[in-house]
């Protein structure tokens, strides 16, 4: 029987139920591989229920250094008998089950064409411990050891990673150890190992870091300078407060007193927590709260009201699958349209669009400078691809040196110098006017805020051409906020082609693994990353400079692109709509497939 | 919100307060409300209380949700900064704007339509947590920049200006903030500014959440004979529990003959609240008490009216959370950020 031979490279795919301690464990695995020197990328399948129904960790171990999701499964740990047959299905041909073979399975039950592992875990593990919890958490280990001898992973690598977890808990460790061993002798003694599939130490980690999007986003805002937070629990949002405190108490406890350099409030809803956010900003604090899709619907009046009376708010968005509950804990780039144009009226907001853990961390401290530049609402566009999964990147960066950017902010010092303090005026031709904060100043500079229409100088005024004037000037600032945000970047083809491509957020690993596989056929494209909304110059530029550009985003009605055609005019003929909507994460056989599918039109690619 | 500005004259011999402000400099623009309307007394009631509290007015933030009584903070305080939110959100923007500079002081306005129909679970919550302001609903029972229609305070059975009846119970902002957890709970009139005013006096000096819940008639829509909201209704059945003054830390306290059992209460800020009682049953530092007679009255068709509930050791919401002296919008970098050696000692954790 042929069997899938591969060596650091292949998925493996743990079916587990939720709530039995497999997390940790299959964690655990994925830590191994990285500490061998060979890139993994994990992602968590779960259903939006607390306990009992299935979940899944698929790992990608991929030493070209591919992030995306790759379809397929190489080696199924089927743990979990209710997904049995789906889990099956799964398995590429030539590929590897290992499953619990305490209890026989009878033959029919296994699909043709795979190779059977067999290892009695919950036997091995009855007999090792007698407290039944033990009983359920050290099968989990016991399973990874026997892959750790499957694999033929390194010795040690393991023992390592308990030795940094368990420093200091002598009992914790030598459990989990005495597990690890059960599992991987077990293996040795009754498997052939090891497999075709085979883990060699290899040095393509570098110093990149292993992390998720919700934790580096917490602390991108620790780190730019958040300092009131008020959120609503919703999937996949919620561990961005929760870490976001969690380094509050680690960086921003006063010494001396004991007192919190930090505000964090858990609102009733998510109509209080950005009303919380917009009074916050308005006064001066750099504020966030973080939420998905059913939350920015709820906070879009607030969105509104913060756009038109110019307050700056910091909104992180991890957006997951909708409309309505939709999918609540798969993965989507759905939320676009409902977040650049949130509220009733003529509204743009700015997006920034991270594309991984890094770049969570980046754009969370630039969406609090630039929501104090712009005095408006900023969306960080993340999605439950990144912000739940761990990821390989590059290790977050800070400059020492770097000061916050508090935007145009009238001191008393300079209305005691008799500064014109027109509130709602555009005295820079920027389309950003001056602002003051309460308390300021006892005679000068206060001002009116409101959500109804006004003049220059913040009175109100319902004259048609105030109205005018200051609608002009949102516009106007919305073109500056085009120069300031993250600009998008380029991955020319390796030759000059007529054919290019436009992806943004989480799309982009299987992106650049799917622009690989295309050119190693001869299909090439120039690729131009998003990094915000609103567009740069250079975005039209691009779509200018070719015949034919592919939109690649994950949501069925083509947001992004209805918003390219939207925002600068493009005949939508030039541009090629590739969707993936059905709540798992983008693949490069898709990608790859998909503009494939289109090309068989032009017998030229090139 | 008006498009008329108010002239500045002042009159020479204008008294000033101890910080060097007229009463004039605590005004805003001119109200475009209905001449007579009760808001109009709360602003002035406003004013008063603020011209005698010795406040600077830039160091109030004044804050409303969206109706009638809203637009009022526009007309008075006009060099603090003002916000007019969004309907009956107002609670959860003064509770940022409170978490975001502890320094000044936060007077939120609101009506019954904001706080008890829409705005209900945002009144709730920042009566709750404790949130330092004082909270004015100017109640009128009815919808005034929509034309009349019943709001939630509306007393079940009484009578639109068109002859509706209203068939709702209504909802007892009073009850609820005493029940929330609000640490000074009032009731008054607007057309009785003797008692008004210490009473917002009182609520402006509060360490914690305080409330007043001032019937404010409509004169437009809700001011006939079949409404609980009136001018005559309230006049007839106004029952106040007590009359309180206020007294500034370090003000001489003069000797009281007024008859009645008198009380003191001692802020945290070392002001005084001297409660003469016209109820010798009433005890204001008690809660349960204070809602029991509350409910008492009201059912025999009284409102009851004056200062229902005090801690005077309230604290809020800012002690809850242990938030450092210095205010939290006023902090830079250097206190804030932790900079690159702790950011490299952070990536090394996760390689």
């Amino acid at each position: 029987m042929k069997r899938i031979e591969a060596v650091n490279d292949f998925v493996i795919k743990f079916a587990n139920v939720n709530g039995s301690g497999s997390a940790s464990a299959n964690e655990l695995f994925a830590k191994a591989v990285m500490r061998m020197g060979v890139p993994v990328s994990p992602r968590n399948i779960f259903p939006s229920n607390i306990q009992g129904l299935p979940t899944w960790y698929e790992a990608r171990v991929c030493e070209k250094g591919y992030h995306g999701r790759r379809g397929g499964v190489d080696m199924m740990v089927a743990m979990n008998p209710q997904t049995w047959d789906t889990d099956m299905a799964e398995i590429e041909p030539g590929g590897y089950l290992l499953y619990d073979s305490t209890r026989p399975i009878p033959p029919d039950r296994f699909p043709e064409g795979v190779h059977v592992l067999g290892v009695p875990l919950t036997e091995i593990v009855n007999e090792a411990y007698a407290d039944p919890r033990q009983r359920q958490l050290f099968k989990n280990i016991a399973y990874i050891g026997a892959l750790a001898a499957l694999l033929d992973m390194e010795d040690g690598v393991f023992e390592k990673l308990f030795a940094e977890q368990y420093r200091g808990k002598e009992r914790l460790l030598d459990a989990n150890m005495k597990a690890l061993h059960l599992g991987r002798d077990y293996a040795l003694a009754h498997l052939p190992c090891p497999l075709g599939l085979r883990m060699r130490r290899a040095d393509r980690v570098g110093d990149q870091i292993f992390t998720d999007g919700n934790s580096a986003a917490a602390l991108g805002l620790i780190y730019g300078g958040a300092t009131v937070a008020a959120w609503y629990p919703i999937t996949p949002s919620s561990s961005i407060p929760e870490a976001f405190e969690k380094y509050c108490h680690k960086f921003r406890v006063e010494a001396s007193t004991g007192q919190h350099r930090f505000a964090i409030v858990q609102a009733e809803d998510e109509l209080a927590s950005i009303g919380m956010v917009v009074g916050a900003g308005w006064n001066g604090a750099r504020a966030f709260t973080a939420t998905s899709g059913p939350g920015v619907s709820l906070m879009t009046e607030f969105i509104g009201l913060a756009y038109f009376a110019e307050v700056p708010v910091t909104i992180i968005d991890v957006q997951r699958g909708g409309p309505s509950t939709g999918m609540p804990t798969r993965t989507q780039q759905s939320d676009l349209i409902a977040c650049a144009y949130a509220s009733h009226g003529d509204t743009k907001h700015v997006l920034l669009l991270p594309q991984d853990p890094h770049e969570c961390f980046e754009h969370s401290a630039a969406a609090l400078d630039l929501a104090d530049r712009l005095q408006t609402p900023i969306f960080v566009m993340t999605d439950l691809d990144i912000g739940m999964n761990q990821r390989l990147c590059k290790p977050f960066v800070w400059d020492d040196a770097r000061s916050y950017d508090r935007g145009k902010v009238m001191t008393r010092e300079e209305l005691e110098a008799g500064k014109d303090f027109g509130r709602y005026k555009d005295v820079d031709g920027d389309g950003i006017p001056w602002r003051t904060l309460p308390g300021t100043h006892p005679t000068k500079g206060a001002f009116f805020t409101r959500g109804t229409t006004r003049d220059p100088y913040a009175r109100y005024s319902e004259r048609g051409t105030d109205y005018v004037y200051n609608m002009e000037r949102l516009l106007r600032k919305f073109r500056t906020a085009a120069a300031l945000v993250p600009q998008p970047v380029h991955r020319p083809a390796s030759q000059p082609t007529r054919f290019g491509v436009i992806y943004f957020g989480s799309t982009s690993p299987a992106m650049h693994e799917a622009l690989d596989v295309l050119q190693a056929e001869g299909v090439h494209l120039d690729g131009l990353r998003l990094r915000a909304f609103p567009f740069p110059e250079s975005v039209p530029e691009f779509i200018a400079a070719h015949e034919k550009v592919f939109v690649v985003e994950q949501n069925r009605d083509a947001q992004m692109h209805s918003m390219l055609v939207n925002e600068l005019d493009i005949d939508p003929a030039r541009l090629v709509r590739v969707l993936h909507y059905d709540g798992t994460p983008i693949t490069a056989r898709f990608i790859a497939g998909a503009i494939r599918k289109n090309m068989v039109w032009h017998k030229e690619y090139a | 919100m008006t498009f008329i500005a108010k002239p500045r004259l002042h009159h020479p011999t204008l008294q000033t307060n101890k910080v060097g402000y007229t009463r004039r400099d605590y005004e805003g623009r001119i109200s475009t409300l209905c001449a007579g309307c009760g808001h109009d007394s709360i602003s002035a009631a406003i004013i008063q209380a603020c011209w005698e509290l010795d406040i600077e007015p830039h160091r109030v933030a004044k804050l409303s949700g969206i109706g009638c009584s809203s637009k009022t903070p526009d007309y008075f305080l006009g060099a603090s900064h003002g916000f007019n939110t969004v309907h009956g959100r107002m609670p959860s923007v003064l509770t940022g704007a409170n978490l975001a500079n502890r320094e000044l002081l936060y007077l939120g306005v609101s009506g019954d339509g904001d706080s008890a129909s829409i705005g209900l679970g945002q009144f709730a919550n920042a009566m709750r947590r404790g949130v330092r302001m004082a909270y004015i609903v100017e109640n009128n029972g009815v919808y005034g920049l929509t034309k009349g229609q019943f709001s939630a305070t509306a007393d079940q059975g009484s009578k639109s200006k068109k002859g509706v009846v209203n068939n709702d119970s209504p909802v007892d902002l009073v009850g609820l903030a005493l029940q929330l957890g609000a640490t000074y709970v009032a009731r008054s009139f607007s057309g009785d500014k003797a008692q008004l005013v210490p009473l917002i006096k009182g609520a402006m000096a509060h360490g914690g959440a305080a409330f007043i819940d001032v019937i404010s008639p409509c004169v437009t829509f809700n001011n006939h004979g079949g409404s609980t909201k009136s001018y005559d209704y309230v006049r007839q059945h106004n029952d106040a529990v007590s009359r309180i003054d206020f007294i500034t830390p370090g003000q001489e306290i003069t000797a009281e003959y007024a008859p009645g059992e008198l009380v003191e209460v001692t802020n945290h800020d070392g002001s005084l609240l001297r409660l003469r009682k016209l109820h010798a049953d009433h005890d204001p530092t008690d809660r349960y008490a204070a809602m029991n007679y509350m409910h008492q009255h009201a059912a025999h068709g009284e409102v009851v009216t004056g200062l229902l509930y005090l801690d005077p050791l309230a604290t809020d919401l800012h002690t809850a959370l242990n938030t450092c002296a210095v205010p939290l919008a006023s902090l830079g970098p250097d206190r804030l950020c932790p900079g690159a050696a702790a950011l490299e000692k952070i990536n090394a954790a996760l390689r």
